[in-house]
C-alpha cells in the first residue's frame, strides 16, 4: 500500500502570535504560528476584519516566535525558534508575497529536546540582539546588526549557559541604548538532586537572573541574580531607557514577575512592588486555589504604557506603573474585561486587541476605552506594607473583583477555529446533497461546539423575491462604461423581457429601448455609453439618446446563441451560420461582410473580454452539436478562419473564455482559459495559447447532474467564472491561487454579477421563479461551518443506525456537576452563608465555570439532530460520574433491540488513574430516539474507556481488561475476560469475530472471540510500542491508527495467519502457540508511517466524492483535516515519489527542518508521499518547475494536472 | 557532575558529558536515569504544542497552567534521591 497525504484543512489552532510592520508599510500585521504553519494576517482598520495575506507550511514544529526591528528601521523581521536546532530570521517580501529566509544559524540537534534552544525567544527592544533558550541550561545570544549595504547581519552565538538550571521564561529588558540585558527565571536542581532529605528541594529558590550582552567586549555576563517568588512563571518587559532628545525616561525599566497569586515589579537594585492578582469571589470557588497569569502584553503609547495580563480564567487585568523618572512609585492592577483564555495577546496601534484563543475561535476586539475612569476597584502596591514586600514569603490578602460583560472591548471579528477537535464523523445526512458532511465535536469547556463542515463557500443572501413568471435568464448592466454600479436588471421570460431599474428601490421601467415583447439572449453595455440587446430576431443597439439601431435576422432564421463583449458581438443563427459584428471608432456596430457556415448547429459561443487598450479579442470559441469546440479567429488578417478544434465526449452546453491569474501556470500574467461545460455535467478547462490559438492542458471536473451553464463574473476586481449545474461552483483567483469551490446555496438556474452600492461584488440569480441577490463573504474558505453550542468538552459521539440523531458524551474535569452545585448551595443556605447570586449565574459560555478540585466532573449525554442543527435532548450525569465512551448495541438477548451503552466512572482521578467505581449505563431509546431511558447500571472495577457492539453483545475495555458482556435483567453479565493488557484499552474495532484492541501504550492488538470455548484470545500484536489515540479497521486484516506524537500508521496482519486463526474453531492453537518477543505469537507488519505534526484524534475510511474511491480521512487535535489517498497504480507511486524527492532536495523548509526527518520524526516515514510538499510545486519559480518536470520526463502542465487530479478525485476539494 | 564521572579517565568524554546533559554512562544509578528520563519527557511535552493541549484538555486546566506545572515538576520529577548506604 502506498498513500498520498493531503491536508484538506490546515491546523486552525494558534500557538503564538506576534505583531509588527512586516511588510514595511504603515499598517501593522500579525504573524501567527499554527504549530506547523506560519500565517500573516492583516487587519482592516476600517472594517475591523482580519484577512489572511499568506500562509505557508513550514514542515517543522514552531515553538517560539518573536518580532524585532533594527534601530531606525521601519520594517519588522520575525525570528522563529523551532525543533530544527536552528534559529531562522524571516522577512516578509510583499512583492512576491512570501516569507524569505534571511538567516539560518545552526546551533544544535533537531527535535524538541531539553537542552537544545528553541523553546524561548527574547529580543532586545532596540533590535540589537536576540536570546534563544532551551527548557534547561542552554541560552544563546546572537547580535543583530546591519552591514554597509544595510542588510541584516547576525553574529555567531554567544553562550549564556547555566548548568543544571531549568528555565521558566526569558525576556529582553528595555534599557534604551545601554548594553542589551536579558532576564531569565531559573531554578537550579543540582542541590535537590543530591539531597535525600528533600530539604534542598523544599528550599530551592527561583532566581531572576540578568544577563548582559557587552557589545564592546562581545560577550555575555551574568550581571545580577536574586531569588524571587518560588511560584513565578512569567516575565513581562517594562519600558525603560531615556529618550535621546530629552532626559525623560520612557519608564522605569525592569520586569514584571508574574507569580501564582501575585505580580511583582522587579529591577536590579530597586525596591520591589507587589500586588495580588484579583480573583473572582465565586460562592463555590476554592479560596485557596492559586491563580497564574497565562498571557501578557505590554503596550506603549505616547508618554505612557500599560500591561494587559490574563489569568487562567480568562480575566484581563490592566496593570499600570506610576513612576517618577526611573523610580517606581506604585504598581496598580485592576480588572479590565473577560475574554477567552489566550495563548497570545496582541495589541495593535489602531486600537485592536487580538486574542489568540487557546481553544475555539480567535477573537479580534476593538478598544472602546482603556478602563481609565470607571469605578472598578484598583489595587495598588502602596496600600500594602513595604509596597507589598514587607514579608515576601507571606501572601497578600485576597483582592476581589466582580466579573462583568465586556465594557472596555467590543468584538470586531472572529477567526473560526476547530481547535481542539475531539472526535468526528463523516456522513451524508442532508437531503439533496451528493457529498458527505464532516461532523466535528470541538472546543473545550463551556465554549465547546459541535460543528457541521460542508465543502463550499458560504453565501449570504440579501434579497429573495418571488417573480410573476419563471424567467430563464437574468442580466444586470451599467448604462455607461464609466459607471461604478449597475443600473438595470433584465429578466428574460419565454415570451418577453422585463427591465427593472436599480435605485432606492427596484422597479420596472419601460422606456429603456429594450424590446419587451421577445425573450432576450444577451445584454451588453457596449462602447462608451450604449446598450445592446440580442433577441431571437435581431440585435438592438440602444444609443445613449435612446435611438435604436436594429439589425434584423434574415427571414425564417433566428438567433440561437450569442456572445458579446465591450466591442464585439457574435451571433449564431439557426442555419448554423456565424455573424460577426464589431464596434468601429464612431460607436457604430458593423457586420463583417462574410458569414461563417459551421456545418453543425451551434450550441454555445464565447469571446473573452477585450484586453485593456486593445480593439478586440482575437479568438472566438464555438461549441457545436457534433461534439466539437472550435477556436475561430476574429483577427482582421484571417477573420472567421477556424484555428483549432477539440473533440468532446458530449455535446457542449456552455462555453466561457476568461483571462484568469493562475500562479501555477503563469505568475505574472493572467492565463486565457476556455471553460467548456458539457450537457452531462462535466466541465473541461483548457488553456488557450494566446499566440497560436491552440488548446492545451485540458482538465476535467464533474460538477453535477444538470447541463452546465457558465457565466463570467467579477471577484476582487478580476474575472471569475460561475458554473451552474445541480450545484453552483465558483472558479476564482484569491491570493494568486486558483480556487474552484461549490457554493452552499440552492441550485441556481441562471445568475449574473450584481454590483450596487450595498453589495459591490454581489450576484443575482434565479431559482424557479425566485429572484435572489447574494454575496460571498468569505472568499478563500473551503469549508463552511455551522455550530451548535455544547456545555462541556465533547469526548466522543456516535450515530444511530436507523434514526438520524447523533449521541454525544461531554464532560469536564475540575468542574462541578449540576447536582453537586445544588447540593453545595443547599448546604450553604442552611449554614446561613450569603450567596452572591449574580456571580453564581454568570453565563458560563463567556466566563467559564468555577474551578473545582481534581477528581470532580461534570458530564452529560446529549442528543443532537444534525439536520436541524440543534440539541433535542440531554441527560446530565449525577454523583460525580463522567462519561468516557459509548456504543449503540443491538443486544441479541433482547431480540436485537438497540440500546445505548455509556461507559462512565465516578470520582475519577487521572494521575494516577483511579475511580471509586466504573459503570456501564444501559439506555433504551424512547420517543423515536430523542429520549433515553436508563435500563440499568452495571458496576465495574475500573474506568471503561472503550465499548463496542459485538455479535449481539457488548465488548468493553474496562481499564486494562477486555470483557464481553451479555444483556441481563438487572445488569450486564460478564461472559469472558482477557486481562493480559499492560495499560488501559482506549480503542476497539471489530469485524466478524475479530476484535482490534488499541492499548494506551502498546499499540494495536488483534484478538479473536472463539464462541465454542468462550475464549477471548490475543493472537497478534505490534512490534513497536505506540501510544494509541485512534484506530480504524481498513479491512479484515489491516488497521490504520494514530499515536500521541502526531504519527499515523497502517499495520497489516499476514493473510496466512489470519486464515489460520479463523480456521481454528476453539482457539486452542493460539492458546498453546509460543509467544514472540514477550508478546503474542504473531506480529503485524507496518505498511505505512507518516508524521503529520498534529495529534490525530479520529480516522475514518470514507468516500468524499460521489462514486469516488475510499480514502482515509483524519482529524487532528489542532483542527487539521487531512486525507490519505491510496495510489492506484505503480506508475503514480513512482512519479509522485520522484517528484517529492525533487521537492525535498530543492526546497528546504523555512524553519530549516529537514523534510524527511520531519515526516519521519519518531519512525522513518514509510510508503506515504507528502502531498502538501508536492503541491508547493505550483508556487515554485517557472525555471525550477521546468527543471523538475524535465527530470521527470513530463511537462510542467502534466505535473500540475496530475497533482490537481489527485486532489480532486480523492477529495473533491 | 563529578562523582558520577569519577571513573571516567577520558577527559574528552567528561567534557562531552558536561556539554550534553542527560547523556548516560556506565555508573548511572537508577534514580539518575529515571530523573533524566522524566526531565526529557517533560521538556518534550512542553516543546510539542499538540501534546501539551491534549494533556491540558484531559486535565481540565489551561495550557499555560499545565506548561508551568510541568516546568516546575522538572525540578524533581521522581522525588528526592535515595539515601546512600555507605560512603
Amino acid at each position: 500500500m502506498h498513500l498520498y497525504n493531503l491536508t484538506l484543512q490546515p491546523p486552525t489552532a494558534v500557538t503564538q502570535a506576534v505583531v509588527g510592520n512586516f511588510s514595511g508599510a504603515r499598517t501593522q500585521e500579525i504573524i501567527i504560528s499554527h504549530g506547523t504553519r506560519l500565517e500573516l494576517l492583516r487587519p482592516d482598520v476600517q472594517t475591523g476584519k482580519l484577512s489572511t495575506v499568506i500562509a505557508t507550511d513550514v514542515f517543522g514544529s514552531i515553538r517560539s516566535l518573536a518580532a524585532f526591528r533594527l534601530t531606525g528601521s521601519t520594517k519588522d523581521y520575525a525570528i522563529v525558534g523551532s525543533d530544527s536546532g536552528r534559529i531562522v530570521i524571516l522577512d516578509y517580501d510583499s512583492k512576491t508575497s512570501s516569507f524569505v529566509k534571511l538567516h539560518q544559524e545552526t546551533f544544535g540537534k533537531s527535535g524538541a529536546r531539553r537542552i537544545v534552544p528553541g523553546q524561548y525567544l527574547a529580543t532586545d527592544p532596540k533590535g540589537r540582539s536576540v536570546m534563544i533558550a532551551a527548557v534547561e541550561k542552554a541560552k544563546l545570544v546572537y547580535i543583530l546588526n546591519r552591514d554597509a549595504a544595510s542588510n541584516l547581519t547576525i553574529s555567531s552565538p554567544l553562550e549564556a549557559h547555566k548548568n543544571n538550571a531549568i528555565i521558566h521564561n526569558i525576556v529582553g529588558l528595555d534599557v534604551g541604548f545601554e548594553n542589551p540585558l536579558f532576564a531569565a527565571l531559573e531554578v537550579d536542581y543540582s542541590e535537590s538532586d543530591q539531597d535525600p532529605t528533600g530539604e534542598a528541594f523544599n528550599t530551592a529558590e527561583k532566581m531572576l537572573t540578568y544577563y548582559e550582552l557587552d557589545l564592546g567586549l562581545n560577550h555575555v555576563v551574568r550581571k545580577w541574580s536574586e531569588p524571587t517568588d518560588p511560584r513565578a512563571n512569567l516575565l513581562v518587559q517594562v519600558p525603560g531607557g531615556q529618550v535621546a532628545s530629552s532626559d525623560r525616561f520612557d519608564g522605569p525599566s525592569g520586569v514584571l514577575v508574574c507569580c501564582e497569586d501575585h505580580i511583582i515589579y522587579r529591577h536590579m537594585d530597586r525596591p520591589q512592588h507587589r500586588v495580588p492578582i484579583p480573583r473572582r469571589k465565586h460562592p463555590l470557588g476554592d479560596p485557596t486555589r492559586g491563580i497564574i497569569i497565562v498571557a501578557a502584553v505590554m503596550h506603549k503609547m505616547k508618554g505612557a504604557f500599560f500591561f494587559l495580563l490574563q489569568s487562567e480564567d480568562g480575566d484581563l487585568f490592566k496593570v499600570t506603573i506610576d513612576h517618577e523618572e526611573d523610580e517606581v512609585k506604585a504598581l496598580k492592577v485592576k480588572y479590565f474585561d473577560t475574554v477567552p483564555v489566550a495563548s497570545s495577546l496582541c495589541i495593535l496601534k489602531s486600537g485592536f486587541l487580538f486574542v489568540v484563543a487557546e481553544s475555539g475561535n480567535h477573537h479580534l476586539y476593538q478598544f472602546q476605552k482603556l478602563g481609565d475612569d470607571d469605578d472598578e476597584p484598583e489595587f495598588s502596591s502602596t496600600s500594602y506594607p513595604g509596597h507589598g514586600m514587607a514579608d515576601p514569603t507571606a501572601p497578600l490578602p485576597h483582592a476581589h473583583f466582580r466579573p462583568r460583560s465586556l465594557e472596555n472591548l467590543a468584538l470586531a471579528d472572529e477567526l473560526e477555529s476547530l481547535n481542539p477537535v475531539m472526535d468526528s464523523k463523516v456522513m451524508n445526512v442532508l437531503p439533496n446533497s451528493d457529498t458527505p458532511q464532516i461532523f466535528v465535536a470541538c472546543g473545550r469547556g463551556s465554549r465547546s461546539t459541535f460543528r457541521m463542515l460542508r465543502h463550499g463557500l458560504d453565501v449570504e443572501e440579501s434579497v429573495s423575491s418571488e417573480l410573476p413568471g419563471i424567467p430563464n435568464a437574468v442580466w444586470t448592466t451599467k448604462q455607461r462604461e464609466s459607471d461604478e454600479f449597475d443600473s438595470y436588471i433584465i429578466l428574460s421570460f419565454v415570451n418577453g423581457t422585463l427591465v427593472l431599474s436599480i435605485g432606492e428601490t427596484i422597479e420596472e421601467v419601460q422606456d429603456t429601448g429594450f424590446l419587451s415583447s421577445a425573450p432576450t439572449l444577451a445584454v451588453q453595455q457596449i462602447g462608451a455609453d450604449a446598450l445592446l440587446q440580442v433577441h431571437p430576431h435581431g440585435i438592438r443597439h440602444v444609443l445613449a439618446d435612446r435611438r435604436v439601431n436594429e439589425w434584423r435576422v434574415p427571414d425564417r432564421r433566428t438567433i440561437v446563441a450569442a456572445t458579446t463583449n465591450k466591442r464585439q458581438v457574435v451571433v449564431a443563427l439557426s442555419s448554423a451560420e456565424l455573424v460577426y459584428f464589431e464596434l468601429d471608432l464612431d460607436g457604430q456596430l458593423n457586420e463583417y461582410q462574410d458569414r461563417k457556415a459551421m456545418g453543425s448547429t451551434v450550441l454555445a459561443l464565447s469571446v473573452a473580454e477585450v484586453p485593456e487598450g486593445r480593439q478586440r479579442t482575437p479568438y472566438l470559441a464555438v461549441g457545436c452539436e457534433d461534439q466539437t469546440v472550435r477556436i475561430i479567429s476574429l483577427d482582421p488578417e484571417n477573420t472567421l478562419e477556424t484555428i483549432s478544434l477539440q473533440a468532446l465526449t458530449a455535446p457542449p452546453s456552455a462555453i466561457c473564455i476568461a483571462d484568469m491569474l493562475d500562479a501555477s501556470i503563469n505568475k505574472a500574467q493572467p492565463t486565457t482559459f476556455v471553460n467548456i461545460g458539457l450537457q452531462n455535467g462535466v466541465l473541461l478547462r483548457t488553456v488557450l495559447d494566446p499566440i497560436n490559438g491552440q488548446l492545451t492542458d485540458t482538465r476535467t471536473r464533474f460538477l453535477g447532474t444538470r447541463p452546465i451553464k457558465l457565466l463570467r463574473v467579477q471577484i476582487e476586481q478580476s474575472p471569475a467564472i460561475l458554473a451552474l449545474s445541480s450545484r453552483s461552483w465558483l472558479n476564482y483567483t484569491h491570493q494568486n491561487l486558483m480556487h474552484f469551490t461549490p457554493l452552499i446555496f440552492e441550485s441556481l438556474d441562471y445568475a449574473w454579477s450584481f454590483s450596487a452600492e450595498l453589495s459591490p461584488e454581489g450576484f443575482i440569480g434565479i431559482t424557479g421563479s425566485v429572484l435572489r441577490i447574494f454575496q460571498i463573504p468569505k472568499l478563500g474558505m473551503k469549508l463552511k461551518q455551522d455550530a451548535i453550542p455544547l456545555s462541556c468538552t465533547p469526548r466522543k459521539f456516535i450515530s444511530h443506525p436507523t434514526n438520524r440523531f447523533l449521541y454525544l458524551i461531554e464532560g469536564d474535569h475540575r468542574v462541578l456537576g449540576e447536582d453537586a452545585i445544588d447540593r453545595q448551595l443547599v448546604q450553604m443556605r442552611q449554614a446561613g452563608k450569603p450567596i452572591d447570586e449574580e456571580v453564581l449565574h454568570l453565563p458560563p459560555e463567556v466566563f467559564g465555570r468555577v474551578k473545582a478540585p481534581a477528581g470532580t466532573w461534570a458530564s452529560a449525554i446529549r442528543i443532537i439532530d444534525p439536520v436541524e442543527a440543534k440539541t433535542v435532548g440531554i441527560v446530565h450525569l449525577d454523583n460525580n460520574e463522567a462519561a468516557f465512551c459509548l456504543a449503540v448495541v443491538p443486544f441479541a438477548a433482547r431480540g436485537g433491540e438497540l440500546h445505548l451503552v455509556v461507559g462512565t466512572a465516578s470520582d475519577t482521578y487521572l494521575a494516577p488513574r483511579s475511580c471509586t467505581s466504573g459503570f456501564l449505563r444501559t439506555y433504551t431509546f424512547t420517543q423515536d430516539g430523542t429520549g433515553l431511558e436508563l435500563l440499568h447500571k452495571t458496576e465495574l472495577d475500573d474506568v471503561p474507556l472503550a465499548v463496542i457492539a459485538f455479535q449481539g453483545r457488548l465488548v468493553a475495555g474496562v481499564g486494562k481488561a477486555l470483557r464481553l458482556y451479555e444483556m441481563g435483567k438487572k445488569k450486564l453479565l460478564r461472559k469472558v475476560e482477557n486481562k493480559t493488557f499492560s495499560s488501559p484499552i482506549v480503542t476497539l474495532n471489530t469485524q466478524g469475530s475479530r476484535i482490534l484492541v488499541g492499548d494506551m501504550q502498546d499499540s494495536i492488538f488483534y484478538a479473536v472471540y472463539k464462541a465454542p470455548e468462550n475464549r477471548l484470545l490475543i493472537f497478534a500484536d505490534d512490534m513497536q510500542p505506540r501510544w494509541t489515540v485512534a484506530a480504524t479497521m481498513i479491512d479484515y486484516c489491516t488497521v490504520a491508527a494514530s499515536d500521541r506524537f502526531g504519527n499515523i500508521f497502517v499495520n497489516r496482519l499476514d493473510q496466512k495467519v489470519s486464515d489460520q486463526v479463523d480456521d481454528d474453531p476453539t482457539g486452542a492453537g493460539i492458546l498453546h502457540e509460543k509467544g514472540q518477543l514477550m508478546g503474542a505469537p504473531h506480529k503485524t507488519k507496518m505498511l505505512c508511517h507518516f508524521h503529520v505534526g498534529d495529534l490525530i484524534t479520529s480516522i475514518h475510511k470514507v468516500s468524499l466524492v460521489a462514486g469516488g474511491r475510499e480514502v482515509l480521512l483524519y482529524t487532528g487535535l489542532h483542527g487539521t483535516i487531512g486525507v490519505l489517498v491510496p495510489f492506484v497504480s505503480k506508475e503514480d507511486v513512482d512519479f509522485i515519489s520522484t517528484l517529492e524527492q525533487h521537492m525535498r532536495t530543492g526546497q528546504i523548509s523555512i524553519v530549516g527542518r529537514d523534510h524527511l526527518a520531519w515526516r519521519g520524526y519518531y519512525t522513518p516515514v514509510k510508503a506515504v508521499v507528502d502531498g502538501d510538499l508536492c503541491e508547493t510545486y505550483a508556487r515554485l519559480p517557472a525555471s525550477k518547475q521546468s527543471s523538475i518536470a524535465g527530470e521527470l520526463d513530463r511537462t510542467v502542465g502534466e505535473v500540475l494536472k496530475k497533482l490537481e487530479q489527485l486532489r480532486i478525485t480523492a477529495s473533491g476539494f | 557532575m563529578s562523582s558520577e564521572l569519577r571513573y571516567t579517565a577520558n577527559t574528552q568524554l567528561e567534557h562531552l558529558h558536561a556539554r550534553y546533559t542527560g547523556t548516560g554512562h556506565a555508573d548511572l544509578t537508577k534514580f539518575e536515569w529515571v530523573t533524566h528520563q522524566h526531565r526529557d519527557s517533560l521538556a518534550s511535552i512542553i516543546g510539542h504544542p499538540p501534546l501539551l493541549s491534549y494533556l491540558a484538555i484531559a486535565d481540565g486546566e489551561a495550557i499555560g497552567r499545565l506548561k508551568f506545572e510541568m516546568t516546575e515538576r522538572m525540578l524533581q520529577p521522581c522525588g528526592p534521591p535515595p539515601r546512600k548506604d555507605d560512603d
